[in-house]
């Protein structure tokens, strides 16, 4: 695939950052907005939607580092796990950091918003882990539907049938 | 704080933690990345073990997902359950016992028999969602939780049964499969939105203390049954079976009949659990005893035409499911009738819940075997196997348990859960019986034919060059060998302490849903 015309990439190197900074904020107010992690990690990951439409994916995929969003996948759901992990002393889950409500009431230092504990950070581990999976979902589907070539795929070792 | 009581979160929250943290023991190298996977599939197992026998001196466990307390089910005067709840009752340890231990087989197995292929990281991740998903519908207290594992299972197996995305067939068995289970996902959902929207709870025992029949309920009766009864593979819904056994690698087909079997556990709630005595009408019994007997001898006549060894075997697990909807469906037709359920309805019960167990064991073992066939001769067409008794022995002896296993013959421990279906069904029936041995006979002709074609014969000289079997492979099969030898030694044991309690879990809807709303439902 060609790139586009350098009026749309223009745009879309705009574009995509703006994704990537609208996105973090959906995922930072998940607890307390419309959204979440989930959202706003696939508003996160257009970022690499935008790229490959206007550059085409020879270029976009000789830039992207597999390995990263692998690591941003793995990181989310780990750091997902270990809040789980974490309330272990009440049960598996339990929002350890949460403020009480009689607390939250009688004391104005919590500021205007509830403090919503692990939720928040469970939400950005979420956002975390559905940049990095959509992200390498949207490479493979593109290497897959549009730059499918078997022998390049090469080392692939599967099922040999005699 | 006792950390018996955090056994059914852990064994939810330990295959996940290996799932997610494989990708970061597989930069360690091979080695690392396999210890990794032995030590999650054996506490797993390990974990399972303690639930069982945690809840067969204690009764029903309750488990909610991120309260204050861990049994804590009605929060401050509150009439429903909130919460994701786990419960988990002497059937559910049952089943999650039976799935743990073919889970720690195929890992196994998988270590040598998969070493030769690529994206190992990516399998090893997969193989233990797949354990995560199975394990998290046996053990749910919570329908719509229920879903979610179901999802989960079905996603990480799509892409385990496409593992080897070379062969066409592959994809083909895959896409198969994920058109059909997304088609019972979605009547899944469906169904549950209808529960949802007239009770206005998710928790199976709330739903089961409230529920009365009216037009929406069968609805989703109906969606429910039909759904989970393609999950399970029954006969008319079975076609997705043989090509996701067959083509998937063994190790996974090994724990993909567990899967299956979850399917079917849900099937079960679903019938006793929730609806249970509100559902007074025999059409649900029949149905499940007319799915039975069809998938039974249906799939017992494509399965001896076969010549390919695990398509072979993929058609005969459809045939045992007939078993055991035969063996469940006759429990549930004696249900709230104390004087039919003692004389017949219950050894029903017992012996379909036994099949569950025996099916898991041996169809597992049958599976590893056809893979160890195929990693010796690299062909799966039975036709171009012969003489490998002397090969490998071991393999051979274990295969015969195996199908020994299977065609119930008599020390075996398929025959003690067959003879209490067929002494149960007789009462109700004559034909269901005759159905039953008809198929046992014609399930013993066909692993004849597979131990006397790939097994016995004249040494053959294209066999010469076949591969060693490696000591792994030999150690996942061994473990289900011997819980199959274990069952078939110790079947009074097995029947009172694994069994029994089982099935009176089944049959105690009232006991299921006391353990979350207390006893003032």
């Amino acid at each position: 695939m060609k790139p586009l015309s350098i009026v749309v990439r223009t745009c879309c190197d705009m574009f995509a950052w703006f994704m990537v900074v609208f996105g973090s904020y959906v995922i930072i107010h998940g607890d307390v907005t419309p959204g979440g992690g989930f959202q706003g990690g696939a508003i996160v990951a257009t970022f690499m939607a935008l790229l490959l439409v206007a550059y085409g994916g020879e270029k976009v995929l000789s830039w992207v580092k597999f390995s990263f969003y692998n690591g941003l996948l793995i990181v989310g759901l780990l750091l997902f796990l270990l809040f789980g992990f974490s309330g272990m002393a009440n049960s598996f889950f339990y929002n350890f950091l949460a403020v009480p409500e009689a607390v939250a009431l009688a004391g104005g230092a919590h500021g205007i918003i509830p403090p919503s504990g692990t939720i928040a950070l469970m939400d950005i581990a979420v956002g975390i882990e559905v940049t990095g999976g959509l992200t390498l979902i949207l490479l493979y589907m593109f290497k897959g539907t549009r730059m499918f070539n078997l022998i390049e795929m090469g080392g692939e070792t599967g099922h040999d049938s005699r | 704080m006792n950390w018996h009581a955090h056994l059914p979160a852990l064994l939810l929250a330990v295959p996940l933690l290996g799932a997610f943290a494989t990708p970061v023991f597989n930069m360690g190298g091979k080695t690392l990345r396999n210890a990794w996977f032995i030590v999650i599939s054996s506490s797993v197992f390990l974990i399972a073990l303690a639930l069982w026998h945690q809840v067969s001196v204690n009764g029903i466990q309750v488990y909610v997902m991120g309260a204050e307390q861990f049994a804590l089910s009605l929060p401050s005067g509150m009439k429903l359950p909130v919460r994701i709840i786990l419960e988990v009752d002497a059937l559910s340890a049952f089943m999650a016992l039976a799935g743990s231990i073919t889970s720690l087989a195929g890992a196994w197995f998988s270590l040598s028999f998969m070493d030769r292929f690529t994206g190992l990281s990516r399998f090893v991740s997969l193989y233990l969602l797949l354990t995560v998903g199975m394990l998290g519908m046996m053990i749910t207290g919570d329908l719509f939780n229920f879903f979610v594992f179901l999802e989960i299972a079905s996603v990480a197996s799509y892409g385990l049964v496409a593992f080897w995305r070379d062969r066409p067939q592959a994809i083909e068995a895959s896409f198969k499969y994920m058109l059909l289970s997304q088609l019972a996902a979605m009547l899944v959902l469906v169904a549950i939105g209808f529960l949802y929207g007239r009770y206005n709870v998710l928790n199976m025992a709330a739903i089961g203390s409230l529920i009365h029949m009216g037009i929406v309920e069968k609805v989703a009766l109906a969606f429910l049954i039909s759904a989970l009864a393609l999950k399970c593979g029954a006969f008319p819904m079975y076609l997705w079976i043989p090509d996701a056994y067959g083509e998937a690698p063994a190790s996974v087909s090994c724990l993909l009949v567990t899967v299956s079997q979850a399917s079917l556990y849900g099937l079960f709630r679903v019938c006793f659990s929730i609806y249970g005595l509100a559902m007074s009408n025999k059409v649900v019994a029949w149905i499940l005893i007319i799915f039975g007997l069809l998938s039974m001898f249906i799939a017992v006549s494509m399965a001896v035409i076969q010549h390919e060894v695990k398509r072979l075997m993929a058609y005969h697990a459809v045939s045992q499911t007939g078993y055991m909807l035969l063996g469940v469906g006759v429990g549930l037709l004696a249900l709230g009738n104390s004087q039919a359920l003692a004389e017949y309805g219950f050894t029903a019960l017992k012996g379909g819940v036994f099949h569950i167990f025996n099916h898991a064991m041996y169809k597992g073992l049958l599976f590893l075997t056809a893979g160890t066939l195929y990693y010796m001769t690299g062909t799966r067409d039975l036709n171009k196997m012969g003489g490998l008794v002397r090969k490998s022995p071991w393999t051979a002896f274990m295969f015969v348990v195996a199908a020994a296993a299977i065609a119930g013959l008599p020390p075996m421990n398929g025959f003690a859960s067959k003879l209490l279906i067929y002494q149960s069904s007789f009462a109700v029936h004559p034909l269901l019986t005759v159905v039953a041995l008809v198929t046992s006979i014609l399930t013993l002709a066909s692993f004849v034919k597979v131990f006397q074609t790939a097994f016995l014969g004249p040494e053959q000289d294209r066999m010469a060059d076949v591969k060693k079997v490696p000591a792994t492979m030999l150690v996942g099969m061994g473990i289900l060998t011997v819980a199959v030898l274990l069952l078939t030694f110790f079947p009074t044991w097995a029947l009172s302490h694994l069994v029994e309690p089982a099935a009176k879990a089944l049959v105690d809807q009232a006991g299921y849903i006391a353990a979350i709303m207390g006893g003032a439902f």
